[in-house]
């Protein structure tokens, strides 16, 4: 069970399983008006962020990952995925998404 | 478990430098405690003089101020100097007895300036100029006095008689030599120098040996030489030189002679403890200058967090006077000896000067003054000991900067306007950059790239910035010699390395090479796994496995990603020929996908371009082409002109030829892209002489180049060799391709892989060897053996999910 502490209060919606998702890989889910990138570790940790660079807007789910780190695919900044925030001495922040891992699962709250 | 005790004697650049390292290496293995004797935290001592000329505050040199000591838990007692070592009690005490025990003792004590034996040396306005503490003295005496005379003509004296004049003293600079920084400069280099000091207004007394300092009621009034000339003065600055700070290590018994005697692993005879910085002497050889500083920091920091990997084998140092609006640079043996050679350019009124002093084919020593751009340069040749035998006849005219491209053809930074453009990539203005450098304390290329952007994209200005770097910190900036250049931070081996160990040990996978070579992060970076992906592939082909998750998304994807997140699809067209059929389907597709752009290459093909990832795989199956792999670093176009079947002028059928290259290389990986020209004759339409591998037909058969390059630095290839038959121009230049391929670093092209071995050495193995180039061109073939087109594979099961998107 891996629970982030973002602030979303909405409905928690099953996306895929975690092997879905290639180890140090990502997804990209569709929700509404928004594309939301979903990391998977080394392991079974699974993160997800919406999939626009703080930088210019880069689909973040296309980069390398790394640690628990992902390299933009446009300028290679790179971004955390525990809180979203551009690793320093970059600046910005992007958007996060509540993540809970279930019986192999991955559920996000939307 | 209980933590091992750090104990830091000494809070300088070094010394901290080490502990910076040590925390990045191994966070929380000690528990640090700091002695300083300066009442400051640690500051940039290299930028005094630009403090002491009113150009910088002293807020600005701070490093890491007592909050860093603090977020990292590490205790720090400032103003405590320490004056005793129990080695067998394992503790030092401080003068006011401030006592810390240690399991591992670190001195970084530094160096203390040289203080002239001579009478008068204790009377009020006699200053040394060394730290914070001098600086604040010698500006306030500035305030309220006239006359200053500076003793020592060296790199300190100089840019303290600077900084002094420039705060509206009179100063003459004293000088026991016979010209100015004899230890850097030669004769005519430093009268060019004074000669410009002059013009700024400072006097020289050359050749004189100061016997007294006058007083007059206890205060400086003047200085008498020898000869019983005198000069009048109200302040007198000695820098005259630094002696490393040996005191308490001798005090507690540590071998020392002209500094702290250490190994090459920064240890002192007593194995628990370290040295690092001024205060040690390595080898026989002590350092003055940052850049070696950091070097040892490096190496004690790898041993202090348990490693061991790291070795110091000293420095090549290099000098640059900060002194603004004079140029000066020297490096290395400039003194030559019997069996070297000089290359010498002189223009006196122009107010240039360089020197070049070789041996055995390589740079071993350089002065400049007036225009000192190539000085990276030229120190880079010199510490990676490259034969500059092919270059010799345009050396002094530096590096060629033809075809760069970005700056406005501006290759002297200290020409550029604050507010011009250095990096047109990521629109980074001179100005911008040494405020980085100065502001953040950055000693590096990579600190600058990463602060800046500058460089950080194409490259191109590459060289400027290492200008502006080396003139805002002088003598501290060191470019890294190539040859020993990690691979990233993840590990302390260079690339090839790692490729000889992938290769001596059969290594398949990355996770396997990387717990072979110890690397330190869990898995790697985004710089490190693409090299050692195509390492594996490259090394063992068909064996080593393939890791999606560590290429570049294009790789991943097969196609280009686009800035809006949209991909290109652009399809082989062999050779540049078409046909119809192709061009028809071509066209349904864009009209079927919406496709919004479709344009013409630069290589002789069709983009598509604003393709959705989830449309490819349909795009590649209805275009029915093989790949282009425009989007991977491999084969990508062989150009070629008409040729002998329709030109009127063409000598041979280049097209053909090209056609036959592509379809033997195509869907071949390599360090970097490859791109390849046929033309038919000289009239060359196909610009074979910027290509990687450039062929031009003869009448009598076809000319091969290697090594060109038309993108950010226009480079024209290098003639390899003359063959009569198509087959010949195959061989060689799969043979060439493939020494390439193995030989090179990740994201090299051929034009940096042939300045780095040498265009000799590549004649050598695929010229002149005739079993070498057969085996390297079979050994490309094997390689290339059933290799898939990525377009053709059936995209199902675990590989579809790359371009399937999920819903919630």
């Amino acid at each position: 069970m891996n629970l982030t502490d973002a602030k979303q209060t909405g409905q928690w919606r099953k996306v895929c399983r975690v092997d879905d998702i290639p180890a140090l890989g990502a997804r990209v889910v569709h929700s509404q008006d928004v594309r939301i990138a979903v990391f998977r570790g080394d392991g079974d940790a699974v993160f997800a962020l919406e999939d626009r660079c703080p930088h210019k807007g880069g689909p973040l789910s296309q980069g390398i990952v790394f640690g628990t780190q992902v390299s933009c695919p446009l300028h290679g900044w790179l971004v955390g995925l525990h809180d979203g925030e551009a690793v320093s001495p970059d600046r910005g922040c992007v958007r996060r998404f509540a993540v809970r891992v279930e019986n192999g699962e991955v559920f996000l709250q939307l | 478990m209980r933590k091992s005790k750090l104990v830091m004697v000494g809070n300088g650049m070094a010394g901290v430098r080490t502990l910076e390292e040590l925390l990045k290496l191994a966070p929380d293995l000690y528990d640090i405690t700091v002695f300083g004797a300066e009442p400051h935290a640690n500051y940039n001592r290299i930028l005094l003089s630009p403090v002491l000329a009113g150009e910088m505050t002293l807020k600005d040199i701070m490093l890491n101020d007592v909050d860093w000591y603090a977020s990292h838990g590490i205790r720090l007692h400032l103003n405590k100097k320490v004056v005793k070592i129990d080695r067998k009690a394992r503790k030092v005490v401080a003068a006011d007895g401030t006592e810390a025990s240690y399991d591992r003792l670190l001195l970084a004590t530094g160096s203390n300036p040289v203080m002239l034996p001579i009478p008068g040396r204790d009377l009020d306005g006699v200053l040394s100029y060394r730290d914070i503490a001098d600086t604040e003295s010698m500006i306030s005496a500035s305030a309220t006095r006239r006359r200053a005379v500076v003793i020592g003509g060296g790199l300190l004296g100089l840019e303290a008689a600077n900084g002094l004049a420039l705060r509206g003293m009179e100063v003459t600079v004293v000088h026991l030599m016979p010209w100015l920084m004899e230890r850097q400069l030669d004769r005519t280099a430093a009268g060019m120098l004074q000669a410009s000091l002059e013009q700024k207004g400072l006097t020289f007394l050359l050749g004189r040996e100061t016997a007294e300092i006058l007083g007059d009621g206890g205060k400086v009034a003047g200085v008498r030489f020898k000869d019983g000339e005198t000069v009048p003065a109200e302040l007198v600055v000695m820098a005259i030189g630094i002696r490393p700070n040996v005191e308490l290590a001798q005090s507690a018994g540590l071998h020392c002679n002209r500094g702290i005697v250490v190994n090459d692993t920064m240890q002192t005879f007593d194995p628990a403890v370290y040295a690092v910085g001024e205060c040690v002497a390595h080898r026989g050889l002590t350092y003055g200058l940052v850049a070696p500083l950091f070097e040892m920091a490096k190496v004690c920091a790898n041993h202090l967090a348990h490693y061991g990997i790291g070795r110091y084998a000293g420095s090549v140092t290099s000098t640059k006077l900060k002194v603004t609006g004079i140029d000066v640079f020297s490096a290395g043996d400039f003194g030559g000896g019997e069996d070297s050679e000089e290359i010498v350019l002189h223009d006196a009124v122009g107010g240039v000067y360089k020197r070049l002093v070789l041996r055995n084919d390589r740079i071993i020593g350089a002065v400049m003054v007036g225009d000192t751009g190539d000085g990276a340069w030229y120190f880079q040749l010199m510490r990676d000991r490259q034969n500059v035998a092919d270059v010799r006849d345009h050396l002094m005219f530096g590096q060629a900067h033809l075809g760069n491209t970005g700056h406005q053809g501006q290759s002297k930074a200290a020409a550029m306007p604050d507010d011009m453009e250095v990096c047109g990539c990521n629109g980074v203005a001179k100005g911008t950059i040494t405020r980085a450098i100065k502001e953040k304390g950055l000693f590096t290329l990579e600190d600058v790239r990463k602060h800046t952007k500058a460089s950080g994209s194409c490259g191109s200005c590459t060289g400027l910035v290492e200008q502006i770097l080396a003139s805002t910190v002088g003598g501290a900036y060191t470019p890294q010699a190539n040859a020993a250049k990690p691979m990233c931070g993840c590990t302390d081996h260079t690339h090839e390395e790692v490729r000889r160990a992938i290769r001596e040990q059969k290594l398949l996978t990355i996770p396997q090479t990387m717990r072979f070579m110890g690397w330190r992060t869990p898995n790697g970076c985004a710089s490190c796994r693409p090299a050692l992906n195509y390492y594996l592939i490259s090394t063992w082909p068909h064996e080593a496995q393939d890791d999606p998750q560590s290429r570049f998304i294009n790789e991943r994807a097969h196609a280009n990603i686009q800035k809006d997140g949209t991909f290109s699809v652009v399809p082989r067209m062999f050779g540049g020929v078409t046909s119809a059929d192709q061009l028809r389907r071509i066209a349904d597709v864009a009209d079927k996908y919406r496709i919004p752009t479709v344009k013409v290459t630069g290589g002789q093909r069709i983009d598509l371009l604003g393709v959705k990832k989830e449309d490819l795989p349909r795009v590649w199956a209805d275009l029915d082409m093989p790949s282009g792999h425009a989007y991977a670093k491999a084969l990508r176009t062989v150009k070629t002109c008409v040729g002998s079947e329709w030109c009127r002028f063409g000598v041979q059928d280049s097209t053909r030829l090209g056609i036959d290259l592509e379809q033997a290389f195509w869907k071949m990986y390599a360090p970097h892209k490859v791109k390849m020209a046929v033309s038919g004759c000289p009239r060359n339409c196909a610009e074979s002489g910027i290509k990687d591998v450039g062929v031009i037909g003869v009448d009598s058969g076809w000319e091969i180049y290697v090594g060109g390059n038309g993108g950010i630095k226009t480079e024209v290839a290098h003639f390899l060799v003359k063959v009569k038959s198509a087959d010949e121009v195959l061989e060689h230049a799969g043979a060439f391709i493939q020494l390439y391929r193995e030989e090179a670093r990740y994201l090299d092209r051929t034009v940096h892989y042939l300045a780095r071995v040498g265009l000799d050495y590549v004649k050598k193995r695929v010229v002149e060897d005739a079993d070498n180039r057969r085996a390297l061109y079979e050994r490309l073939l094997y390689a290339l053996q059933g290799e898939k087109d990525p377009w053709k594979e059936q995209i199902r099961g675990e590989a579809a999910r790359e371009f399937e998107a999920l819903s919630a």
